[in-house]
């Protein structure tokens, strides 16, 4: 039996609750607090409604209201998760009104997007708040009616006693039950009898977003809002050295030019206080294009930052970095990764006596692979509402960590947390990204200084060019055949500007008995993120590439080979700390080989690649079929197999699958931030390139594993093996290996040359 | 004094003629459906009709459309019942949302003038908008189910 441990007493839930005002969470401004499940009902905000936990509040007329505690950006959390709690709640879902919560971490769980984990973290909690609100309505009723709790039954948001044939709604209840104490222990249903989650629901703001109504970050506004850019240096490794502001000021609308610390000297930054620039310099006006216009009358003068020096602390022990002043340029950086490979690096997991191994190798096999710095270019450039005074501070707009923001507004604001709101409206993507809060500690500064409420707005330039990138990696592969091509020896070793990306832990570590990882990294002052399923996003285009091609040399088919690695890491797993399920990964790669109907004749002319990747927590496997169509590569069709355990919502599931697989097409095929002289080189999307509806897939099927394990998470995992399988299936439209991203360019100039298959070692 | 028609809604503005009409609608008017994504005609966030042709309103001075009739996504339709938002909503299109407008404002103007689109069409006709998100199958399937939806209702 699952128990639920309820996290807070009622006492200190309601002083919470006291703490945060009550009437807070329908105060956006311009953003309609509700969001209606039916969009036909309208909900009287002076309705009196009654609080059961902090997830839900149930009105007299029995409207179910439902707080969404995690931050949406895309991801549908905010149908998902309340779908959980309607679940054990046992409410009618078409009764119920979802909203986003506040930001209280006490009151509302982790409230963190990002690392696949919304769903996972909160499938337990939500399903006991859920089941504690059902049982206080019960214990209500049975009060009421004087009957034993046993005897009272629920049904989509109704109360029965069958023997007396008494019922009533939750609504007539609610008040009742919320004076009941939030109960421990509560059992909770049996998965084999779901049926909120596991069927599709409409995504909650679908309606909203298809008539243009606010939603984002960008669409909230205040009476008397100022809107503020910040122009940055134009080169990693520059700082500001003076400006004239005389013209700017003289241009219509605008109020104010001046500078801003970011953070004082020797502040400890935490993992997700990462930022490009310090010393801000800062315009302030009435209208956003006003602003940006007259932002190009500023005249400033940049110098070179010289190295400079960072203080971490966070979680770790507090030390001092340094961060270098070169001017980067790619072609330097990848000279120097070159350089770097060569050398010694940090040992990060070995079995076996890989070096004996390789000695004795009849064959070794040895490919290097290379990844470019991505941008996340979310839609929604980075933005954020701050209202900041002497006493409070008010911040409003798309972010993933409110809880790793706040403590930092707090340092930097010097206002105890509690005087600090953050509301959190929908994201327009986020990818990773909006982690960093810098642009919420920079507008909150901006407020401060002028004594407004600011809007601070980065244009797609600002956003592109800032940093925050996926990072620049390499990674060079090595295995080791016996005579009779018996792989005994596998061996990784990667790099990366500033920190290579290898899991030393995954697959195919515990699977081969001498097995090496190692890895290296160089300092820069380009800065990086997160960005959709970090590092793995390499890995399993390096990884998988290498697997492939290995099949193919040891005469293998490509999903045999991984099975049969799969088989050994299950019943002689080599080492310790195997991050993997070998079944639940054999399990994804058996779903799409019979979901493609891989080796089947007819699929034989196929161009065909395949690649798998356990990653957050869950399994993913893609077949892609590619042509050339019109002289490009272009990927017709693509069958998906995921294990993500539970699945909540299948058809948005489906639809995340689906997007997780175009944008890797297009970040594989085209994805590219470069540099020279420390200025990107991409600033907008004429020279970045995205993939495009043409580019997009005729076809994605997507399956899922049917099982019972609790969920274990969706965003990332799709994303990664999708580079290795365009990889593999290039491989088979043009006859060429592809081991440097993005792959486009390349494929069009190997499409040129005649069909020769290359010779292999 | 600049005379504006949106939405079928009048208004006179003071305003500079060179602002592009994206930020009149956004900043001025208040009608924020119409999204900011890069500010120079690439990624089709900001795509609303002038005329009934589909224009790029970051690059688009508000001069241009004085006295003409601009659409919105706020006026596409009086209930949120175009044959295109019907569509969205069956297919569940949206993912983070914010490229939508456009895309259903570029898609309006498409099925205006072509009842039938084959997926070439649709190609052609909606490249110039960007999804970060990867939305773009379930694009091509909501505009077909459009083209159907409206096929029979004008039946
Ligand atoms: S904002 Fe106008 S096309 Fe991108
Ligand atoms: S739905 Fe997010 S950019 Fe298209």
């Amino acid at each position: 039996m699952e128990q639920s441990k309820s996290t807070q007493s009622r006492r200190s839930f309601l002083k919470s609750s006291l703490l945060a005002g009550g009437g807070l969470m329908i105060s956006f401004a311009w953003l309609p607090g509700v969001g209606l499940a039916d969009t036909s009902k309208d909900v009287d905000p002076a309705e009196q409604w009654n609080e059961l936990n902090g997830y839900i509040k149930i009105s007299s007329d029995n409207i179910i209201r439902i707080f969404n505690p995690n931050p949406e950006f895309g991801q549908n959390v905010m149908t998902s998760l309340p779908m959980i709690i309607a679940e054990e709640l046992e409410a009618d879902w078409e009764k119920i009104v979802v909203e986003m919560g506040p930001h209280d971490n006490i009151k509302l769980g982790p409230q963190f997007t990002g690392g696949s984990n919304s769903v996972r973290m909160y499938w337990k909690p939500l399903r006991e708040a859920g089941a504690a609100a059902r049982h206080m309505l019960i214990q209500a009723a049975a009060q009421t009616w004087n009957v034993p709790m046993e005897e009272v039954t629920t049904k989509a948001g109704m109360l029965y006693h069958a023997k007396s044939g008494k019922s009533g709604t939750y609504g007539s209840f609610a008040s009742k039950a919320s004076g009941i104490p939030i109960p421990q222990g509560i059992k909770l249903k049996d998965v084999k009898n779901l049926n909120v989650v596991r069927n599709s629901k409409k995504n909650v703001e679908g309606s909203k977003i298809v008539s243009g109504k606010p939603l984002f970050g960008l669409d909230y506004k205040q009476e008397g809002m100022l809107i503020a850019m910040i122009q940055h240096p134009p080169a990693f490794g520059m700082k500001l050295q003076s400006f004239d502001a005389s013209q700017a000021l003289q241009m219509p609308g605008i109020k104010d030019v001046f500078t801003l610390e970011l953070y004082e000297d020797g502040f400890e930054q935490g993992g997700f206080d990462t930022r490009t620039f310090n010393d801000l310099l800062v315009i302030v006006g009435n209208t956003t294009w006003k602003v940006m216009n007259a932002r190009k009358k500023l005249i400033v003068q940049w110098e070179a930052a010289g190295d400079t020096k960072d203080t971490m602390g966070g979680r770790g022990a507090k030390r001092e970095v340094i961060v270098p002043g070169e001017l980067e340029s790619t072609s330097t950086q990848f000279e120097k990764m070159q350089e770097y490979a060569k050398k010694p690096a940090q040992q990060l997991r070995k079995d076996g006596d890989p070096e004996t191994a390789f000695k004795n190798a009849a064959q070794i096999i040895e490919r290097t692979y290379n990844a470019p710095f991505l941008a996340h270019n979310c839609m929604e450039p980075m933005n954020f509402f701050a209202h900041v005074t002497d006493e409070k501070a008010l911040l409003a707009g798309p972010l993933q960590a409110p809880g790793w923001t706040e403590p930092t507004l707090s340092k930097i604001l010097k206002l105890p947390a509690d005087k600090i709101e953050i509301q959190m409206t929908r994201m327009g993507g986020g990818f990773g990204r909006r982690a960093y809060g810098h642009y919420l500690s920079e507008a909150a500064l901006i407020s401060k200084k002028v004594k407004a409420p600011i809007k601070l707005i980065y244009t797609r330039e600002d956003d592109m060019t800032y940093g925050i990138y996926r990072p620049m990696y390499t990674a060079t592969y090595r295995a080791a055949l016996d005579a009779n091509k018996n792989l005994i020896a596998f061996h990784v070793k990667g790099g990366g500007i500033p920190e290579h990306a290898i899991h030393a832990n995954r697959f195919p570590a515990g699977a081969v008995d001498n097995y090496l990882a190692e890895g290296w990294q160089i300092p820069s002052n380009i800065t990086i993120g997160a960005f959709r399923a970090p590092r793995s996003n390499f890995n399993a285009a390096a990884e998988q590439s290498f697997l492939d091609e290995l099949a193919e040399i040891m005469g293998k088919d490509p999903i045999d080979f991984r099975l049969e690695l799969l088989k050994r890491a299950k019943e002689n797993p080599v080492g310790k700390n195997n991050e993997y399920d070998p079944d639940r990964y054999a399990g994804i790669l058996k779903l799409v080989k019979q979901k493609s109907g891989w080796g089947k004749p007819e699929n034989k002319n196929r161009n065909r690649g395949v690649a798998a990747y356990f990653c957050h927590n869950s399994y993913a496997a893609h077949v892609v079929d590619m042509v050339m169509k019109n002289g490009h590569p272009f990927v017709e069709s693509v069958y998906s197999a995921i294990d993500c355990g539970i699945v909540i919502n299948p058809d948005a599931a489906t639809n995340m699958v689906e997007g997780a697989v175009i944008d890797g097409i297009g970040n594989t095929l085209f994805g590219r931030l470069s540099h020279k002289d420390g200025v990107p080189e991409q600033n907008n999307f004429h020279s970045y390139r995205m993939i495009r509806h043409s580019e997009a897939p005729n076809k994605i099927e997507v399956h899922f594993v049917q099982n019972d394990i609790d969920p274990t998470g969706l965003g990332e995992p799709p994303f990664p093996p999708v580079f290795g399988a365009v990889a593999n299936a290039l491989y088979k439209t043009t006859n060429r290996r592809y081991y440097n991203q993005p792959f486009f360019e390349q494929a069009l100039q190997s499409t040129n040359k005649p069909k020769i298959r290359r010779s292999i070692q | 004094m600049l005379k504006l028609n949106i939405n079928k809604k009048n208004y006179e503005l003071n305003i500079d003629p060179d602002t592009p009409l994206l930020w009149v609608l956004r900043d001025v008017i208040g009608l924020v459906g119409t999204k900011y994504g890069c500010g120079v005609a690439q990624c089709g966030a900001c795509v609303v009709h002038l005329n009934g042709e589909a224009v790029r309103s970051c690059v688009t001075k508000v001069s241009r459309a004085a006295g003409q009739q601009v659409v919105t996504i706020e006026g596409l339709s009086v209930n949120n019942d175009h044959p295109l938002q019907k569509a969205w909503l069956e297919l569940d299109v949206s993912q983070c949302g914010y490229c939508q407008a456009g895309q259903i404002m570029s898609a309006a103007v498409l099925l205006n003038e072509n009842k039938n689109p084959t997926d070439k069409d649709i190609n052609n006709a909606m490249e110039g908008n960007i999804c970060r998100c990867g939305t773009y199958l379930r694009i091509h399937q909501a505009i077909h189910l459009a083209a159907e939806i409206q096929r029979k209702g004008s039946k």
